[in-house]
C-alpha cells in the first residue's frame, strides 16, 4: 500500500501507540518519512492540481489526423494562456488572503490552473511540431505571444474584484471544458474532462462568495458590485470567437446564452445588478487572443520570466 | 510562572459574533465558528475526527474540509458539524474545574483568559 | 450530536494524581482532562508560536512564488506554501483545544506579544534559498518535530503526526532542487553556495539556545511535551546534514565542523547567539515587514470576514422564519 494512502486514523494510531521513548524510535518514524514515493504516485503528483490522476494516462499523443497542428497548438495556447497568467494572478493572493482557509482554497485553484496550463502548453509545443516545451512557451515567449483573453491579466484589485474575475472566468470556462471534453484531439479532450470537474468547484466557490459578499454588510455588497462593474467590460471578449477557435475549438459565442444566464441568476440571488457597461474597446480590432493586451500583462510577465531569462539554458 | 486560571469567557463565540453589526467598522477580529471535520477514509469505515476549522456556513466549511484534510485523497466521505452543536461528557464529572463549561466540546474558543503580565503566551 | 467518552481507568485520586499518572503511563493528556495551569500554558504559547511560524513561514518562499524558474517548480512551491497554511491551521485548532481562539492568537502574533521561529526572519535573496530553505530549515524542523508526535497532550500530538508526513515532502523537494541546480551552471552552483552559507548557522539556531540557557526544558521534559534537550536535536541534525552535504558537494560554513571518532558524531562551532537574541527582539532583517504583511491580510480580510458572518446570520434567520411558519401553519391544519 502507498504510503499516502494510508488512512490518517491507522497513522494516528501508530503514532498513540509507540511509546518507546528512546532516540531510536524517532529515528525510525524519520527515516520511513523521508522513504521516497517515486513515481506518478509520489509527492510529486501534488504539483499538478487536485485531480490526482494523470489525465493523460493512457492518452494517444500523437496527432490526429484531419487537425491542423498549428492551428490546435494556437487553441492550445489561448486555453493554456488563460490558465496560466490567472494561475499567476491567484499566486499574488498567497500570504494575502482574508483568512487561512482562504489562503489554502485560494493556492488550490491556483494549482488548479497551473496544472492544466501545463498540459495545454505541452500539448501545443506538440502539435505545431517545434517540441518546445511548457517552459519554452511560459518563460521565452513575447508579450505580444501570449493568446490569453484581457479578463485574465487585470491586477487583483482587492478580494470583491478577484471574486468577480474567478466568476466570469469559472463559470465561462466550466461551460468551455464540457463541450471540448468531447473534442477530436484526445490530449484536448483528456484535459478538458479533468477541468470541468476543477472549474466546477472554482465556480462553486466564486458563486458562493458572490452571494456572501452580496448578501453581507452594506460594505461587501458595495464592494462585490464595484468588483463585477468593473470586471464586467472584459467579459464580451470570452464570447468573440478569432479564427483560430472557429476552425479548431468551440465558437465562444455559443457561450453567451448559457453564460450569461448563469451569471444573471448567481447576481440576482446576490441582491446585485448585472452591470449594464459597455465592453472593453479593441485595438484595431484586435485583443488578448490576438496577442494585444492590457498594460498589465507585461510586469506580470516580466516577474514570471526574470529568473528564467537571467538563466538561459538552465535547468530548474 | 504567574498565570493563573481565569473565569471562562461568559459569551459564547456565537455571541462574539452578534456584536458586529452590519456595516460597521470591520473588527479584525471577526472569527467565523468553528467546526469540527469527519473524515471517512475508505469506504466500510468509520467516519473519524481529523480537526477543525473555521467557516461561516456549512457549505463552506464543507468546501474548507476538502481542501484542508483531503487535499491529499485521504477520504471518500466527508462529515462537518459546528462545534458548539456538540455535547461531550467530561472525563471526570466530579471534576469541578469543568463544571461552569460541561457541555462546550473541547471547550474550544476563549475560556481562558490569560493575564496579560505572563510573559511569551 | 451527543458524544460520551468511554473514561480510562487510572487509580487515583486528586486530579493532579491523575494528570501525572496519565503522562508516567505515556497516555494522551485530552483536552477536558484536568491539567495543571503551567502546563496549558506552556502549550498554548509553543504550538502558538509553532502556528505562527507556519504562518509566517509562507513568506520568505512565497516571495518566490510569482517568479520560480519552471513551472514545475511554481506548482511544487505553491503546494508547499499551501501546506504551510494548512499546517498554521492544525496547530491554530490544536491550540483551540487550550481555551484560546484564533482571533486572539493572531491579534498577539501581530502586536508581537507571541513569537515565531526567527528563522524566517531572515531573507530569501535567491531562488536557490528556496531549495536551501526545504533542505536545512524544513530538515531542522522535522528533527523538532518528529518527536512531537508523541508529545503527552493529544490534540498537538495528532497534528504533529499529519504535519511530519507533509514535512518531508517539502525536505526532499528542497534538496531534489539543490541536486538539480548542482548539477547545472557554475551560477547556479555559486547560488546553491550562497544560500547553503547564508542559512547554515540560522538553521542551528532554530533549535534554540544551549541547554544550559534554556531554563523550561526540564520541565517540558518531564511532561513529555519534548523529548529531547535543544542540544541532543542540534547534534542530530547536524550529524544527518553533513553526510548530505558532500552529497551535493557544497561546503557548510563552519571551520571547526568535523568527525569526532570518540563521540561518534560531529563537532561543530558554536552559533552567533547574541545575532540569534538580536534577531529574537525585533531587529532580524525582515521582522517588521513579516509582521507588517500579516497585519495587512488580516486587517484587509476583516471586512469579508465579517461579511460572511452577516450572511450567514441572515441565512439563519430565514430558516428560523420560514421553520417558524411551517410550524404555524402546521398547527392551524391539525386545530381545523
Amino acid at each position: 500500500m502507498h504510503d499516502h494512502t494510508t488512512p490518517a486514523t491507522s497513522t494516528t494510531t501508530q503514532a498513540a501507540t509507540s511509546t518507546a521513548t528512546s532516540g531510536t524510535e524517532d529515528d525510525h518514524v524519520y527515516l520511513s518519512l523521508a522513504e521516497a514515493a517515486p513515481g506518478p504516485e509520489g509527492e510529486g503528483r501534488w504539483a499538478y492540481g487536485t485531480g490526482f490522476a494523470d489525465p493523460l494516462l493512457g492518452v494517444d499523443t500523437a496527432l490526429p489526423a484531419g487537425l491542423d497542428g498549428a492551428d490546435l497548438a494556437a487553441y492550445c495556447l489561448m486555453l493554456g494562456d488563460d490558465a496560466l497568467i490567472l494561475a499567476q494572478r491567484l499566486i499574488e493572493w498567497c500570504t494575502r488572503a482574508p483568512e487561512l482557509e482562504e489562503e489554502v482554497a485560494l493556492a488550490n485553484l491556483g494549482l488548479d490552473l497551473l496544472g492544466q496550463a501545463r498540459l495545454l502548453l505541452t500539448r501545443a509545443g506538440q502539435a505545431d511540431g517545434t517540441g518546445r516545451s511548457e517552459d519554452d512557451l511560459a518563460y521565452w515567449r513575447e508579450e505580444h505571444e501570449f493568446r490569453n483573453v484581457r479578463l485574465v491579466e487585470t491586477p487583483n484589485g482587492d478580494f470583491a474584484y478577484s471574486i468577480a474575475r474567478l466568476l466570469l472566468f469559472a463559470t465561462t470556462r466550466g461551460v468551455l471544458y464540457e463541450a471540448l471534453s468531447a473534442h477530436p484531439d484526445p490530449v484536448l479532450a483528456a484535459v478538458a474532462a479533468r477541468g470541468v470537474k476543477e472549474l466546477a468547484y472554482h465556480r462553486e466557490y466564486a458563486t458562493a462568495w458572490t452571494l456572501r459578499l452580496g448578501d453581507g454588510t452594506p460594505y461587501s455588497a458595495e464592494r462585490m458590485q464595484a468588483g463585477l462593474d468593473a470586471v464586467w467590460p472584459l467579459l464580451e471578449e470570452l464570447f468573440t470567437a478569432h479564427p483560430v477557435e472557429r476552425r479548431v475549438g468551440v465558437d465562444p459565442a455559443e457561450l453567451r446564452e448559457p453564460v450569461l444566464r448563469a451569471l444573471g441568476a448567481v447576481v440576482a440571488e446576490a441582491g446585485l445588478t448585472v452591470p449594464d457597461v459597455p465592453p472593453l474597446a479593441t485595438v484595431l480590432g484586435r485583443a488578448g487572443r490576438d496577442g494585444v493586451h492590457t498594460e498589465a500583462l507585461g510586469p506580470l510577465l516580466a516577474e514570471l520570466q526574470v529568473v528564467a531569462r537571467a538563466h538561459p539554458g538552465a535547468t530548474w | 510562572m504567574t498565570e493563573s486560571p481565569a473565569a471562562p469567557h461568559a459569551e459564547s463565540p456565537a455571541e462574539h459574533k452578534a456584536e458586529h453589526k452590519a456595516g460597521s467598522k470591520a473588527d479584525s477580529r471577526a472569527c467565523w465558528p468553528l467546526y469540527e471535520v469527519f473524515v471517512r477514509p475508505r469506504r466500510g469505515l468509520n467516519h473519524v475526527h481529523v480537526g477543525s476549522l473555521h467557516a461561516s456556513d456549512d457549505r463552506m466549511a464543507l468546501l474548507a474540509a476538502r481542501d484542508l484534510y483531503t487535499r491529499r485523497n485521504e477520504g471518500v466521505s466527508l462529515w462537518v458539524v459546528r462545534s458548539d452543536a456538540i455535547t461531550a461528557s467530561t472525563p471526570d464529572e466530579r471534576d469541578p474545574f469543568f463544571e461552569p463549561s460541561g457541555d462546550k466540546v473541547y471547550r474550544h474558543p476563549t475560556f481562558y483568559d490569560i493575564p496579560e503580565d505572563v510573559p511569551h503566551i | 450530536m451527543v458524544t460520551a467518552e468511554v473514561a480510562e481507568a487510572v487509580p487515583a485520586q486528586t486530579p493532579e494524581d491523575r494528570f501525572e499518572a496519565v503522562i508516567a503511563a505515556e497516555q494522551r493528556i485530552e483536552p477536558r482532562d484536568w491539567m495543571p495551569d503551567a502546563y496549558r500554558a506552556t502549550l498554548i504559547r509553543q504550538i502558538a508560536q509553532h502556528a505562527h511560524s507556519e504562518i509566517i513561514g509562507m513568506q520568505p518562499e512565497g516571495n518566490w512564488l510569482t517568479r520560480a524558474p519552471s513551472l514545475r517548480r511554481k506548482a511544487i512551491l505553491l503546494a508547499k506554501a499551501q501546506d504551510e497554511a494548512g499546517h498554521g491551521l492544525y496547530l491554530y485548532a490544536a491550540a483551540e483545544t487550550l481555551g484560546v481562539d484564533r482571533a486572539e492568537l493572531t491579534e498577539k502574533l501581530i502586536s508581537g506579544r507571541q513569537k515565531y521561529s526567527s528563522i524566517f526572519n531572515y531573507p530569501t535573496l535567491t531562488f536557490a534559498d528556496v531549495g536551501v530553505i526545504g533542505w536545512l530549515v524544513d530538515g531542522a524542523a522535522i528533527c523538532n518535530q518528529v518527536p512531537l508526535c508523541r508529545c503527552s497532550y493529544g490534540p498537538y500530538a495528532r497534528a504533529m503526526v499529519r504535519i511530519c508526513k507533509e514535512e518531508s515532502f517539502h525536505q526532499r523537494q528542497g534538496f531534489e532542487l539543490l541536486m538539480t541546480l548542482m548539477r547545472g551552471t557554475e551560477a547556479q552552483r555559486r547560488m546553491v553556495q550562497d544560500a547553503v552559507d547564508r542559512w547554515w548557522w540560522p538553521s542551528l539556531m532554530m533549535f534554540g539556545p544551549p541547554d544550559a540557557d534554556s531554563p523550561n526544558t526540564a520541565r517540558s521534559m518531564a511532561w513529555r511535551i519534548k523529548r529531547h534537550s535543544n542540544d541532543e536535536l542540534r547534534q542530530r541534525f547536524v550529524d544527518m546534514t553533513v553526510p548530505q552535504a558532500e552529497h551535493l558537494g557544497v561546503t557548510l560554513p563552519d571551520p571547526e565542523l568535523r568527525w569526532n571518532e570518540e563521540r561518534g558524531g560531529w563537532d561543530f562551532g558554536e552559533p552567533d547567539w547574541s545575532e540569534l537574541t538580536r534577531v529574537i527582539h525585533g531587529q532580524g532583517p525582515c521582522n517588521t515587514q513579516r509582521i507588517e504583511r500579516r497585519r495587512t491580510a488580516h486587517e484587509d480580510g476583516a471586512w469579508v470576514r465579517e461579511a460572511a458572518v452577516a450572511h450567514a446570520a441572515k441565512r439563519a434567520a430565514e430558516h428560523a422564519a420560514a421553520a417558524a411558519a411551517a410550524e404555524q401553519h402546521t398547527e392551524q391544519e391539525n386545530g381545523k
